[in-house]
């Protein structure tokens, strides 16, 4: 040891190494915590909305009970009170399938057409007065399908049921149209129209350039074209936008209320006047409703927001997935 | 010798010379012409009748006529692309057909009541007996704009924060949100009208007021306004927000001095689009602000009145001079949420352009 002397030279204290602080500065944290807040409203909000409905729901559903889904009447101030959704939903769900009958196939036409067919000079502005029809407020359509459409299907109504009254559907014993489930089914396809046809835009124009531009090369026409590539590959993308497009005709309010006269049995005449709408119900009942028939009204908006929130959320993800994955 | 006489081999045929395209518009239009006066004599004869019984028939046996015309010329493959090409660009013009509609009856129905009265009278003292030039709607548009302003000062900000967090932070919370975002864009009106109702008319014993029908609009707002806001800062490119986390500005200052700056446009555009949402919607009024006759300038407190409102009671009481009043609100209202839309994509378009 003693010999290398030089060697075992007193070391110095080495400096303090730099503190190592992984963590944010006060202004991220309180950046972080905002934006997170913010965020977490949205939560918030549904949640409430979930326990406040439910909540004012009760006496209703304790009532009803689980009848409250299958009872084709609705008569909750009656003694005994007997009301239930079967009904309305059946007219709910009756609008909107008329309706995406309407929207769905000019929807894809028209997603087709601005994709594949129109140069950008007429698609764009087409596109614009798309969207342009999507910020007409429901009230508007509901006046104009009441005093315009509805006396211009009049003619059409009387032909389908006069030609085609063997189908179950177009059947009516009274020659009396409108106020119907066919007017504000179709109105209801009218409205939900510009973000099917948007999304179908969206899913369609995700199909591999290549992939198309290979079926050209091959020889195949621009429809062939179509047929095997573009529509295979937006396949599930066109029914999350379907879908998309059922969840928005499910709440429906104003247009319908305003169009439809209501009944309380399942209709299948949907040219004749009758039919019924849990939102519509809500809109038509809410005015005059004492607190018998309130907790049955916020029972069917429950229930209304339940299934459009089921709905829309797996259209969503179909639409998510389907943008997302780039098909091969 | 023998091989100058050889027979020559004999050639492939030709490929068909297609017609060009003005050729091809020239036939199409005859055949059209030629179907549509047909129709016209078969309607004549027999007993079917009505404009539009004979445009579809019209329109059905061109598409006919013109896929047999292409079928014979130039064969299956041909003909079924040219079909598929009318439909397609039909259902591409059919698009815009009821938005003309619309605005030209809401315009023509509702332009004879828009008059000076409109914009300052009330319904206060009009009978059912008065004719419809006597009152307005003044009432309704203190009252469409107060709501619809204290709505965009409640779901602005949080809409902004909201589209904030998705962009700019990672992790589970940010995923449940977008699909959270998704749900609530699509959850009826009527159900966030009743939820205010449920929530703050009763149990915090508020009665009807402007407020709670703005709150009832924030909700439906808020979804617009942070996925569109979503859309616009993502396009905010990462290099501007890398220079600046590499100059050492903390993120908060990233976010506030470079990234909303950059996106201002856009962020006008997202409060925009959902003012002009919300701006028409009916259905959760009708519990929440409930509708008045006079004027109510004071949002926090009593029933208040508003032009989607206004017009849907005018239209529902069902007498000729109301209704004529609920057009000439359809009217001012369709107008305001046009003219909105319009100026957010004017601005979303100037901003891509860049400044």
């Amino acid at each position: 040891m003693s010999d290398l002397g030089l060697l075992v030279e007193q070391a110095r204290p080495l400096p303090e190494p730099r503190r190592i602080d992984p963590g944010l500065t006060t202004g991220d944290k309180a950046f972080k915590f905002l934006a997170a807040a913010g965020a977490s409203s949205v939560l918030v909000i549904l949640g409430l909305v979930a326990l406040f409905l439910l909540v004012d729901a009760t006496p209703a559903l304790k009532t009803a009970g689980f009848k409250f889904l299958t009872t084709f009447e609705w008569n909750p101030d009656g003694t005994p009170a007997a009301f239930g959704i079967a009904a309305v939903m059946y007219g709910t769900t009756m609008i909107a399938i008329i309706g995406l009958i309407v929207a769905l196939p000019i929807a894809v036409g028209s997603a087709l057409f601005v994709n594949e067919y129109a140069p950008a000079r007429l698609g764009r502005p087409l596109v614009a007065l798309l969207d342009l029809l999507a910020a007409v407020p429901s009230l508007i359509y509901g006046m104009w399908g009441l005093y315009y459409l509805q006396p211009h299907l009049n003619g059409s109504s009387k032909w389908l049921t006069d030609h085609l009254g063997f189908i179950p559907f177009f059947h009516t014993t009274r020659p009396v149209f409108g106020s119907s489930m066919f007017v504000a089914g179709i109105v209801v396809g009218l409205m939900v129209l510009p973000i099917v046809a948007s999304v179908t835009r969206e899913v369609l124009s995700q199909a591999p350039r290549a992939v198309c531009e290979a079926a050209l090369a091959l020889g195949s026409s621009r429809w062939g074209m179509i047929r095997s590539v573009i529509l295979p590959c937006g396949r599930s993308g066109i029914v999350g936008a379907a879908m998309l497009g059922l969840g928005r005709a499910l709440g429906e309010t104003i247009a319908i209320a305003l169009i439809l006269s209501f009944n309380f049995r399942p209709q299948t005449e949907i040219l004749a006047p009758g039919g019924g709408s849990v939102a519509g119900l809500i809109a038509n009942n809410f005015g005059e409703a004492g607190e018998g028939q309130r907790h049955a009204l916020v029972a069917a908006g429950l229930a209304l927001f339940i299934i459009t929130l089921i709905v829309n959320t797996v259209a969503r993800l179909i639409v998510n997935k389907t943008s997302k994955g780039k098909m091969e | 010798v023998s091989i100058a006489t050889l027979p020559a081999p004999a050639l492939p045929q030709p490929r068909k010379v297609r017609q060009s395209p003005q050729e091809l518009l020239g036939r199409s239009l005859a055949i059209l012409a030629a179907v549509a006066v047909a129709m016209a004599v078969i309607f004549a004869v027999t007993p079917l009748s009505g404009g539009l019984g004979w445009a579809i028939c019209t329109y059905a046996g061109f598409v006919a006529a013109d896929a047999f015309d292409n079928s014979r010329s130039h064969g299956k493959v041909v003909a079924k692309d040219r079909v598929a090409t009318v439909l397609v660009c039909t259902a591409g013009l059919c698009t815009i057909v009821p938005l003309i509609l619309i605005v030209f009856y809401v315009v023509k129905q509702g332009l004879g009541g828009v008059t000076g009265a409109f914009f300052t009278e009330t319904l206060e003292s009009v009978g059912p007996a008065d004719p419809a030039s006597v009152g307005g709607a003044k009432h309704a548009i203190i009252g469409t704009f107060e709501q619809v302003g204290l709505a965009t000062l409640l779901a602005t900000p949080l809409g902004l924060l909201t589209a904030i967090h998705l962009t700019e932070s990672r992790g589970r919370l940010a995923r449940v949100t977008r699909v959270l975002v998704d749900a609530m864009s699509g959850i009826p009106s009527i159900v966030a009208g009743l939820f205010i109702f449920t929530m703050f008319v009763l149990k915090f014993d508020q009665g009807f007021s402007g407020l709670a029908a703005a709150m009832a609009l924030a909700v439906l707002m808020l979804p617009t306004v942070a996925r569109t806001a979503e859309e616009v800062i993502k396009l905010v490119p990462d290099g501007l927000r890398e220079s600046s986390l590499a100059l050492g500005a903390p993120q908060w200052k990233t976010v506030t001095k470079i990234v909303l700056p950059a996106a201002r446009s856009g962020l006008v555009t997202a409060t925009v689009l959902g003012v002009s949402r919300i701006a028409g919607e009916t259905a959760p009024l009708l519990m929440t602000s409930f509708g008045s006759d006079g004027v109510n300038t004071n949002p926090l407190h009593g029933a208040q009145s508003s032009l989607p409102l206004f017009a849907f009671q005018r239209v529902r009481a069902a007498l000729p001079t109301q209704i004529a009043r609920g057009w000439a609100g359809a009217l001012v209202l369709i107008v305001l949420v046009l003219s909105l839309f319009t100026i957010a994509r004017a601005v979303a378009a100037r901003g891509r352009k860049g400044p």
